[in-house]
């Protein structure tokens, strides 16, 4: 191409410079493409916005520390505020931390934002992913975006540790030095892995340079190199929607990306920083001089790592120590270590990165979704998330046992064997409960679809009988409550075929029939019109012209669940309304 | 929203219900479509969308104010070197930079929600999986390309080429794992600088303790007694990381029992030492109760009993804290017998070989 096409030739300067653009970069296909680009809206979406800016905030932020950081173990006699730390032997990675913040203008406030920004970052993580868990929004098409954001996830928990790490007090250093703890305790190799972090015997004088790598290159090049991915994604599935009428998995309904998202998205990003910056302006965090430089031998009381790494800490705490043994030959197997700080994680993250498939193993379900779930339509998998959340918060309360013992006064030992015996029976608590809650909206929503709004309205009749009026559902909110799928557990072929021979792979299809039972057995079937016509009609339905616009309607006869009893509306299967419709 | 906006009314749906069902034909219920719109204010009142306008602008202007407010007090509050002075610095500008942030952020989210349209899109789907004609093309390409390079019907280069890709990486690794790791002598782990005769001395400032200056029930936070010299040095914090130890004079008659073997005596006149570095992931075990003889170590509460070898009473520990055999010399000072008997710290494959 040489020229553009001689009738079109701009005339303005915006459209010279467009002009210019286009016939180097083709921008103009892609405008077309993505300008008006319909994305849905709601407040649980945010969340991943939010994730995606703190990380903004603490790339900014993270740029202006860097240009302060000494990221050196050689030991320095400090001079300068505050006078606490004066005189004293420190790391240069110590007294960088301490000039950075006394004597950088808004060196503190970038420090206490980049340090909120990090807690907002995972918490705003952890909270999309319990919002993409519990809609079901990882089905299929996007089980390998759940995976990349699994691995966010864990590089989110990297770079918060690594940076933790860096100032090099004496808090991130006992950090350190559990996780030496922890890396040693694995068998054959845990000596030569504390090596390999510490260049040697701990501490040594490699670990903060190499931190100090790890968290400004490594980590944030993956995170970002993953965000394009993750976003590419996005871009490419389409947003998923929640359920509504004329959203279907064909379409998607929202508003277009320029300029209604451009300025809301835009504007949250500033709202997300604008909230980092007052909470860094007006809530000290991570006041370093407070704990000292880092020395082997003191640690403070009631200490605590920040809230991600709550979970790991609390696992620690809980474990017996007994599970210790030595083998034959002499080598030691540190289980009480290996178990909680190892194999406890390992399962909860393997848990999330499975769970995906397993859902669609168990649902035998080959369809793209783009329509999210409500919860409690999918009981098993809504009672499955909580049970998870429920072992994670009660690990991070363990973490925190301490503290529960001197605010509430009470015996540490106690609470530690009371965190002991809720890990396991939380969890399985947890989930029995939400799915009879979940089970227990579904059939409220059945009932409600069947007989309509209470409307509190109490007619009586003229042959003396008393009805409550209800007042039927518009048809959105009919839709809402019938338009889902209510899986059933999976049929498997006989295990043999009809010549009497035995099938291969029948003992596989038992086992994956089995878990689909466990998770499609209970289940509450959507009001389908038959039903509805069926409650409307059995001598039971009794209508009134109200006296207002709208036509009332009183229901009756019993849902899948058994009625509530708060009804008061006891229709036997004789009386008649003064009004009933043609069946 | 009343019945009569509704495009079908229950009782014309309802009926339809009835006559499908007859048929058998309705399953499920048919799709009601987007609701209807609701107009916001600002687009049925112009006075509501100028005052709207007036908002947006207002709230841009804040954030202008909150910038120029930034930079005054940037330049009126230089931190003064003291804590108070950084507050006050840090305050001050965190919230200048907030409220230049949050005007222009509530101020483009407030536009886009009630001046810009508010009508919904509805874009078209497509599957994500690429069509049938396309995934031919796709696998003809690749067979076209496989069948140019000649890689299937030359073996002996395709085992050439993989084994070079999957060699080369050594020339990478095996500089970096060699070094990586200091001199992999992991052996250190085992020694502390105590020795025969080295004193103990108080943390941190190193000055040697007489037995008879310690009364009974109190603790002392313990060094090896080095000269100032090497407590400067950077290989002092890993010494010291592993040398430290917790000190407790207790009544003779409390003590039950000692990590000595028989015939040994490691404490002094109800003095005993232990490893402060506690045997679960090694925190320093720093809290001592001294009614119960208790350690804690504050991490992850372990408990051991100082009255009782320093056995685990409580927590995530196996092992007692080991012991530190110690004695007096002539001058009346506490020194170090020997150096740990077994590895101090977590524990770790190969501890006892």
């Amino acid at each position: 191409m040489t020229t553009s096409t001689g009738n079109t030739a701009p005339t303005t300067r915006t459209g010279k410079a467009a002009d210019y653009l286009d016939q180097r970069t083709s921008v103009g296909s892609a405008v077309k493409e993505f300008a008006r680009k319909v994305f849905p809206d709601h407040w649980s979406f945010l969340l991943g916005e939010i994730a995606l800016y703190s990380f903004v905030v603490l790339i900014l932020t993270g740029i202006f520390l860097t240009m302060f950081f000494v990221p050196s173990m050689s030991l320095v006699t400090y001079h300068g505020p505050p006078a606490s730390m004066d005189g004293q032997l420190m790391s240069d990675a110590f007294a960088s931390t301490l000039t950075m913040s006394f004597e950088v203008r808004g060196g503190l406030l970038m420090r206490q934002i980049h340090h909120w920004a990090a807690l907002i970052f995972l918490a705003a993580i952890v909270t999309h992913m319990m919002r993409v868990f519990f809609t079901g929004a990882f089905r299929k098409p996007r089980e390998l975006n759940w995976l990349v954001g699994m691995l966010l996830m864990i590089l989110g928990l990297a770079a918060g540790f690594s940076g933790y790490s860096l100032p090099d007090d004496v808090l991130s250093g006992n950090g350190l030095r559990i996780t030496d703890g922890v890396v040693k305790s694995i068998p054959l190799i845990g000596s030569y892995l504390s090596y390999f972090l510490f260049g040697g015997e701990f501490p040594g004088e490699h670990i903060i340079p190499r931190l100090f790598t790890v968290h400004i290159l490594l980590v944030p090049g993956l995170i970002l190199a993953l965000i394009a991915l993750h976003l590419f994604f996005v871009v490419l599935h389409k947003h998923t929607q929640y359920p509504g009428g004329g959203r279907t998995d064909k379409n998607v309904v929202g508003f277009p990306l320029f300029p209604v998202y451009v300025a809301k998205a835009g504007g949250f990003f500033f709202v997300v920083f604008g909230i980092l910056a007052l909470m860094g302006g007006t809530m000290a965090i991570n006041n370093v001089w407070n704990y000292g430089p880092y020395d082997p031998s003191p640690v403070s009381a009631g200490a605590q790592p920040d809230w991600y790494m709550l979970f790991l800490e609390g696992s620690l705490r809980l474990m017996p120590g007994g599970a210790e043994f030595v083998t034959w030959g002499d080598f030691t197997v540190p289980l009480n270590v290996l178990i909680p700080a190892v194999v406890v994680p390992g399962l909860l993250f393997t848990f999330l990165f499975a769970y995906p498939f397993v859902e669609a193993a168990v649902t035998k379900d080959k369809r793209e979704h783009h329509v999210l779930d409500r919860p409690r339509n999918v009981p098993v998998r809504t009672g499955l998330g909580v049970a998870f959340l429920t072992a994670f918060i009660i690990l991070a309360l363990a973490g925190s046992n301490d503290l529960i013992a001197t605010h509430f006064h009470m015996s540490i030992n106690a609470i530690t064997w009371a965190f002991r015996v809720l890990f396991f029976v939380g969890p399985w608590f947890a989930f029995w409960v939400t799915k009879r809650i979940c089970l227990g909206l579904q059939r409220k929503d059945r009932e409600l679809v069947l007989h309509g709004h209470e409307t509190g309205r109490i007619v009586r009749f003229a042959h003396g009988e008393y009805i409550e009026v209800h007042r039927p559902l518009d048809e959105q909110e009919r839709w809402l409550r019938v338009n889902y799928p209510a899986h059933a557990p999976l049929e498997i072929e006989p295990a043999t075929d009809a010549r009497g021979v035995r099938r291969k792979g029948y003992k596989k299809d038992k086992q994956l029939q089995r878990l689909s039972r466990f998770f499609y057995e209970d289940r509450v079937e959507p009001v389908t019109p038959t039903e509805l016509a069926a409650a409307h009609s059995h001598g039971e339905h009794d209508a009134l012209e109200g006296a207002g616009h709208a036509r009332i309607e009183a229901g009756a006869g019993a849902g899948v669940g058994g009625r509530a009893s708060s009804s008061s509306r006891r229709t036997g299967p004789t009386s008649a309304g003064p009004e009933v419709p043609a069946q | 929203m009343s019945d009569y906006q509704n495009p079908r009314s229950p009782e014309s749906s309802h009926r339809e219900v009835g006559h499908r069902e007859q048929h058998g034909t309705l399953e499920t219920f048919p799709d009601p479509g987007l609701p209807e719109h609701k107009s916001r204010m600002a687009d049925r009142d112009p006075q509501a969308a100028k005052r709207g306008e007036r908002q947006v602008a207002l709230l841009f202007g804040i954030s202008v104010i909150g910038t120029i407010a930034s930079m005054v007090v940037y330049f009126a509050l230089p931190p003064d070197g003291t804590t108070s002075g950084v507050r006050l610095s840090t305050l001050s500008l965190g919230l200048g930079i907030a409220f230049a942030l949050l005007g222009i952020g509530f101020g483009a989210v407030h536009w886009a929600k009630v001046l810009m349209s508010d009508h919904e899109k509805v874009d078209e789907r497509h599957p994500v999986a690429s069509d049938a004609e396309t995934r031919a093309v796709a696998v003809q390409e690749l067979e076209a390309g496989v069948k140019d390079s000649g890689i299937a019907r030359r073996g002996v280069l395709k085992g050439a080429v993989i084994s070079a890709l999957a060699l080369f990486p050594l020339t990478i690794a095996v500089p970096l794992v060699s070094s990586v790791g200091g001199d992999w002598n992991v052996s250190k782990f085992k020694h502390t600088l105590w020795r025969s005769g080295t004193r103990l001395a108080i943390d941190p400032s190193g000055r040697p303790i007489r037995a008879a200056d310690v009364t009974i029930g109190s603790v002392v936070h313990v060094i090896p007694d080095v000269s100032e010299e090497e407590r400067q040095s950077h290989e002092w914090i890993t010494e010291k990381s592993k040398a430290v130890v917790l000190l407790v004079r207790l009544d003779p008659r409390d003590i039950v029992s000692t990590q000595a073997p028989q015939g040994e005596d490691w404490a002094y006149d109800g003095i005993v030492a232990y490893s402060k570095i506690c045997t679960h992931v090694g925190c320093p075990v720093a809290l001592y109760e001294q009614q119960t003889h208790h350690l804690l170590c504050p991490c992850h509460q372990s408990t051991f009993d100082v009255a009782d070898s320093c056995k685990v009473v409580f927590g995530p520990a196996k092992r007692p804290l080991p012991q530190l055999p110690i004695t007096v010399d002539d001058e009346g000072y506490l020194v170090a017998q020997s150096d740990f008997h077994e590895p101090v710290g977590p524990s770790f494959w190969e501890r006892l070989k």
